[in-house]
């Protein structure tokens, strides 16, 4: 069962341009098929993974020598959150992409997206780990050029760069684990590093793998494509780049890798979280100040992917839960706002916060959705944003890292305060020239948000048995560290 | 080693062409130079001196092989490097279209 999460998307993505050849607006319907049918997969691997992690081999070549595919409780984890976001988006997508030419080019790349980041969450071998990366990171270059205006080009070629030193910087990173260990497979390589540990050439690689995934999530000092390329990009492919693409790509990569093949150490474990308060600080900083809707939402992106490596950092067991729970929370609630922008732009055609004014009378589902993510970011209970942040603060208590914590408090306020800005000047203060008479967005769009909305709040009040059933597990993953490679290679 | 060193200053070009340079097209002229050095580096590490191609049938003589897999990698990462140019050359060719040039300082009308 494991392939068809890479199949599927695939496929749809060959078949699409050839139909809509054939009928124009197939193309829609096949997309959004296609990701219902993964999300269906994915939340059916949650029960597979019960009794342990599933490796198939491709070809029916055995691990160390062939490519695998391991499905984990990790891996499940992330391939609920791409799937989710991926089928919602693609629903909003269904009424927002009218407006470009050639719409059956947007569905054929977020297929290809798709497939990129499944293959990326499935795959159990290093090079091929950043094949799936290529595919997903080609097809996002693209998509954010995708209206061709003369910002979204440059945003996308600044992305392009530095996005291709990021590649370049892991395949290097390959190169010297490789050179090292002769093996590319991600278990045989945990293994085998067992006997080596930290050598020069392996931190080496590690600082390589860092700066690499650290580029692609975006951390500080690799930060500045992400508030050109996120904005430019149309609005249900922001929210995928930011809910899901800088998670899979780079914090899911960064942990599979320095958790389960190279082994965290003390100095690892530091550098995340340094990163991680990096981050939070400054993007939260550099977010309260800005005036266009989806630039301010990039930047929150930022901060709030701090809390996720922070937490991951700090390597214990409730502060790995927070941090993945924080993952998944934040993937539906910024996702959720960058829709929001994309309707409020949709109906009045201007992201300018200054320019917009009492939406919440004209525009009451916008207005209403957008609050219960601003309030589940800013983290007020029982919103989901609120138990994943407490459990970061606690971890960060309980490790002894009173500063980290106390930036994590901070940060959350100021959250708090630039979300109450945007909901003052965008929905609730009154309506001048621009948003008068303006209409509510179509059915499809509405549907994504009150859906994503609903499980926002959902993943709020139920969070106890979901950090059971989903959480906990994939937290487990991620502490068992090189022992990975036992379950994987089977011994 | 002197091989390795040789690699790693190609690759240090390649990077230094692509952050620097103001030109587009040259920052692409760099991504590829950067791009051969690190396939150059995977080739590097399967070679041995003296060895033979790895195809064993009954007329191969000697049992001194490189190593084929860095080898088929690289076929993937070049086809992958392909991609990547491919994907630059339009968006730049597009940019051209749009501001009438190629120099990074006139093509700034986002805000950092």
């Amino acid at each position: 069962m494991i392939p068809l999460f890479v199949a599927i998307p695939l496929g749809a993505a060959f078949i699409i341009p050839l139909m809509s050849k054939v009928r124009e607006g197939s193309a829609r319907w096949i997309a959004t098929g296609s990701a219902l049918a993964l999300l269906c997969l994915s939340v059916s691997s949650l029960w597979w993974v019960q009794k342990g992690a599933l490796v198939y081999s491709v070809g029916g070549w055995k691990p160390p020598f062939g490519i695998c595919m391991v499905l984990d409780n990790l891996t499940v984890l992330v391939l609920l959150v791409i799937n989710l976001i991926g089928f919602l988006v693609l629903l909003y997508s269904l009424d927002y992409i009218k407006k470009y030419t050639a719409p059956s080019l947007y569905y054929t790349l977020f297929s290809l997206l798709l497939a990129g980041l499944n293959g990326l969450a499935v795959s159990g071998d290093l090079f091929n780990l950043f094949v799936f990366l290529e595919i997903a990171s080609i097809s996002s270059y693209a998509l954010i050029a995708f209206g061709t205006e003369a910002e979204e080009l440059e945003a996308s070629f600044k992305y392009l760069v530095l996005g291709n030193v990021a590649d370049l910087l892991i395949l290097f990173a390959i190169g010297v684990l490789f050179g090292r260990a002769s093996t590319l497979n991600m278990a045989d390589l945990a293994r085998s590093l067992q006997s080596i540990s930290l050598t020069d050439p392996v931190l080496y690689a590690t600082a390589l793998f860092i700066v690499g995934f650290g580029l692609k999530t975006a951390l500080v000092p690799f930060h500045a494509w992400l508030p050109d390329a996120h904005p430019a990009a149309p609005a249900p492919m922001s929210a995928m780049l930011s809910g899901v693409v800088i998670k899979v790509v780079g914090v899911y990569a960064l942990t599979r890798v320095v958790f389960n093949v190279i082994g965290i150490t003390p100095l690892i474990s530091s550098v995340l979280m340094v990163l991680g308060i990096i981050s939070m600080a400054a993007g939260v900083l550099l977010a309260i100040g800005q005036w266009d809707f989806k630039r301010l939402l990039a930047y929150h992106s930022i901060s709030q992917i701090g809390y996720v490596v922070f937490g991951i950092g700090l390597g214990t067991p409730l502060g790995v839960a927070g941090g993945l729970f924080h993952l998944f929370n934040h993937s539906l609630f910024k996702s959720l706002l960058f829709l929001n922008s994309g309707a409020v732009e949709h109906a009045t055609g201007t992201r300018d916060l200054r320019k917009l004014g009492g939406l919440c009378r004209t525009m009451p589902v916008t207005s209403a959705t957008s609050l219960i993510a601003s309030l589940s970011i800013a983290g007020v209970p029982p919103l989901c944003g609120f138990w994943s942040k407490l459990l970061i603060i606690m971890a960060a208590f309980q490790a002894g890292h009173t500063a980290g914590a106390v930036v994590c408090i901070l940060t959350a306020l100021v959250t708090l305060a630039s979300f109450l800005k945007v909901q003052k000047f965008a929905f609730l203060r009154a309506a001048e020239g621009l948003c008068e008479g303006v209409r509510e967005v179509p059915f499809f769009m509405l549907c994504a948000m009150v859906l994503l909305a609903l499980l926002c709040i959902a993943a709020g009040v139920f969070f106890p048995p979901f950090l059971e059933l989903v959480v906990k597990p994939a937290a487990q993953v991620v502490l068992e560290g090189r022992r990975y490679a036992g379950f994987v290679l089977g011994g | 080693m002197s091989l390795y060193a040789l690699c790693f200053i190609l690759f240090s070009i390649g990077l230094y062409c692509l952050l620097v340079k103001r030109n587009l097209v040259k920052k692409i002229i760099g991504l590829g130079i950067a791009e051969y050095a690190v396939n150059l580096f995977f080739i590097l590490l399967g070679f041995k001196e003296n060895a033979e191609a790895p195809i064993l049938d009954k007329y191969t003589a000697s049992q001194n092989f490189v190593d084929p897999l860095p080898q088929a990698l690289i076929l993937t990462s070049i086809v992958i490097g392909l991609g990547v140019t491919a994907v630059m050359v339009a968006i730049s060719v597009r940019i051209y279209e749009k501001y009438r040039t190629f120099d990074i300082r006139e093509i700034r009308r986002l805000k950092g």
